[in-house]
């Protein structure tokens, strides 16, 4: 028996993953921005977006506030908390060796998933939204209001930390450490304070996603893993650093993963993206779009 | 010969533990802290003297354990064949691994990455394959005869967990007096360096690798004889992983001694926890976690560096009077 597929369908699938690659791309460009500056994979990333997701749905629960809202709460919130992690935490434990770093990272990432196990059980708690499960027609298709909503509010993150970037100070700094860091020192930048900031601003970013995410997601100790995976292979796909290759990158996986799925059950969909990660990792570390690894 | 005494005293004393306590719970402690310190002994060949930080030793603590259970379970294999098999089946993963990832040239936060996704893919694999036992994972049947690798009495595998225990840190030893180690030590410190003045660098980080995942594939092949049971969650799952790491870096990262001692002091923390607040999920991994975070702050060559450092800091002091003294 020969499928047919109209395109139309395959259009649907399409955008459909086009919107869940941009909440992937916030994640990774997180992630992205640490290592750019910081030249250290944040292992604590996943258990920050799972800690984020518990925070979203907190605020709609006891506060009863609606996820979009949240995020412009829980950002500034999440930033003095990464801010605070890499300067008293990161940053001292690591004694100036990267090595460290990747291993302190990694002790928070264990201590913070199971605190959350700890206190929350793992159960998984979701969000009960009027809009959560509307959807407006297009012309030739339904496409989900709340992930509509995602898709554009990325695009808006990825502008507001562009701007940051090239027309502030704080952006001029983070830029010269990340590219030469003993000379930014020298011109008397507090290396300690832009790491931190850095680490800030990508942990914000992760606060934004989950936000983003809550309305048609969950909330459990482990959630934020299974985007954290797609986001390292994003960020080894895009090169690591890269803002626009997280950004390509993320669209890219979020389709692929949807035609994936389309044309073969999601059932391999795990180990499939896995499989990418390490091909990539093995065959061109640097990535699509990287410099250099 | 320095250096094997104290291993000698060491393994002397912890053998001398099954005369005192007959508890079996104590004794059941102990193995499992042994067990541990095995798998971290494995990591401290490849992290603590090569460098080469894996976060997924548990793709050959879960080869070795599964291996020795399905060779039992599947295909009628004596158990101490398949605990060698386990063991060889363990290194030859480390040696595809390793091969692929140094080749490929990746080194620190990409080799982190890579190893631990190996971990996963493996985890995942065997949650779903059907010669695993997919999602129910493997038992071996009951079988309490010396010649099917199971005993009666704790106490025999207390002292053949021990017996391994002592094997790896002989094997570490030797590894720190021959040219091997030092190349190994010389990569660690830089690579590039050690390149220029001939090392092999590859060669070096492959063989680091396969002895590693040896004896950490030996511990997962413990683990499966004394419980009796395997599945992907406890194989390849990130707990082993995060306690191969865990326990050398504690104890002392590149010191024989580093992963035994760090075993014995962070199975001790979360077994004591257990006991204040009951057995809640997540509680011990928590303390883990809070321990790597801390041990790395203020403890960063583990306690056998602070021990070491506390004894040179006492001696200078006592000496300084005495030596104030004689020039005075």
């Amino acid at each position: 028996m020969t499928r047919v597929f109209s395109p139309l369908i395959l259009i649907t699938a399409v955008l459909n993953g086009l919107m869940t690659g941009a909440v992937y791309a916030l994640v990774a460009l997180g992630l992205t921005l640490i290592y750019g500056v910081l030249h250290i994979i944040n292992f604590a990333h996943g258990a920050l977006l799972s800690a984020a997701l518990f925070a979203a749905f907190l605020a709609w629960q006891k506060l009863g506030l609606d996820p979009y809202l949240a995020a412009f709460l829980l950002a500034p919130v999440f930033f003095a908390l990464g801010y605070g992690l890499q300067r008293f935490i990161i940053g001292p434990a690591s004694h100036g060796d990267d090595r460290n770093m990747l291993l302190v990272t990694l002790g928070l990432a264990v201590l913070i998933e199971n605190a959350l196990l700890y206190e929350f059980h793992a159960d998984t708690r979701t969000v009960d939204l009027a809009y959560g499960f509307k959807s407006i027609d297009v012309g030739f298709t339904f496409l989900a209001v709340s992930r509509l909503i995602s898709f554009i509010a990325v695009f808006a993150v990825a502008l507001v930390l562009w701007l940051i970037m090239s027309r502030t100070d704080i952006g001029k700094a983070i830029r010269a450490v990340a590219s030469e860091k003993l000379g930014a020192e020298l011109a008397g930048i507090d290396v300690a304070h832009i790491y931190a900031m850095t680490f800030g601003l990508g942990t914000a970013c992760v606060a934004i996603a989950a936000c983003l995410l809550i309305p048609n997601y969950y909330a459990s100790p482990s959630a934020g893993n299974a985007f954290v995976l797609i986001a390292f292979t994003i960020v080894v796909l895009g090169g690591m650093g890269s803002v626009p290759g997280a950004l390509i990158g993320g669209l890219i996986v979020g389709v692929v993963e949807s035609l994936g799925g389309f044309f073969f059950g999601e059932s391999l969909g795990q180990v499939g993206i896995f499989l990418i990660f390490i091909a990539v990792l093995l065959v061109r570390p640097r990535g699509l779009f990287g410099a250099g690894a | 010969m320095k250096g094997f005494a104290a291993i000698a005293v060491a393994v002397a004393a912890l053998a001398c533990v099954p005369l005192f306590v007959h508890s079996n719970v104590v004794l059941n402690f102990m193995v499992v802290a042994l067990m541990i310190a095995l798998a971290g002994q494995g990591w401290n060949i490849l992290g603590g003297y090569g460098g080469q930080y894996s976060f997924g030793h548990a793709a050959f603590f879960g080869t070795g354990a599964y291996m020795t259970a399905t060779l039992q379970v599947r295909y009628g294999v004596n158990a101490w064949l398949a605990f060698a098999a386990g063991i060889a089946a363990g290194a030859l993963v480390g040696a595809v691994i390793g091969g692929l990832a140094f080749r490929a040239g990746l080194r620190s936060s990409y080799f982190a990455l890579v190893t631990l996704a190996f971990a996963e893919v493996l985890r995942i694999l065997a949650g779903v394959a059907p010669i695993t036992g997919a999602g129910v994972g493997i038992l071996i049947k009951l079988d309490l005869r010396p010649q099917s690798f199971q005993f009666q009495s704790r106490a025999v595998f207390y002292f053949v967990i021990l017996a391994l225990v002592a094997l790896s840190l002989v094997i570490t030893r030797l590894l720190e007096r021959s040219r091997f180690g030092a190349w190994l030590i010389a990569v660690r410190e830089n690579e590039d360096a050690a390149m220029a003045l001939g090392v092999d660098a590859f060669a070096v980080k492959l063989g680091a690798m396969v002895v590693s995942a040896a004896i950490t594939a030996a511990a997962g092949c413990f683990y499966a004889q004394y419980f009796l049971f395997v599945d992907a969650g406890i194989g390849y799952g990130p707990w082993i992983s995060i306690e191969a790491l865990l326990t050398p870096i504690i104890g002392g990262a590149g010191t024989v001694f580093g992963a035994l001692l760090g075993a014995l002091v962070v199975k001790s923390l979360g077994e004591g926890a257990k006991l204040l607040t009951g057995d809640a999920p997540g509680l011990d991994l928590m303390i883990y976690g809070a321990v790597l975070v801390l041990g790395i702050r203020f403890a960063p060559r583990g306690l056998v560096g602070a021990v070491t450092d506390a004894y040179n800091y006492f001696r200078s002091a006592m000496q300084k009077p005495a030596a104030e003294a004689a020039h005075g």
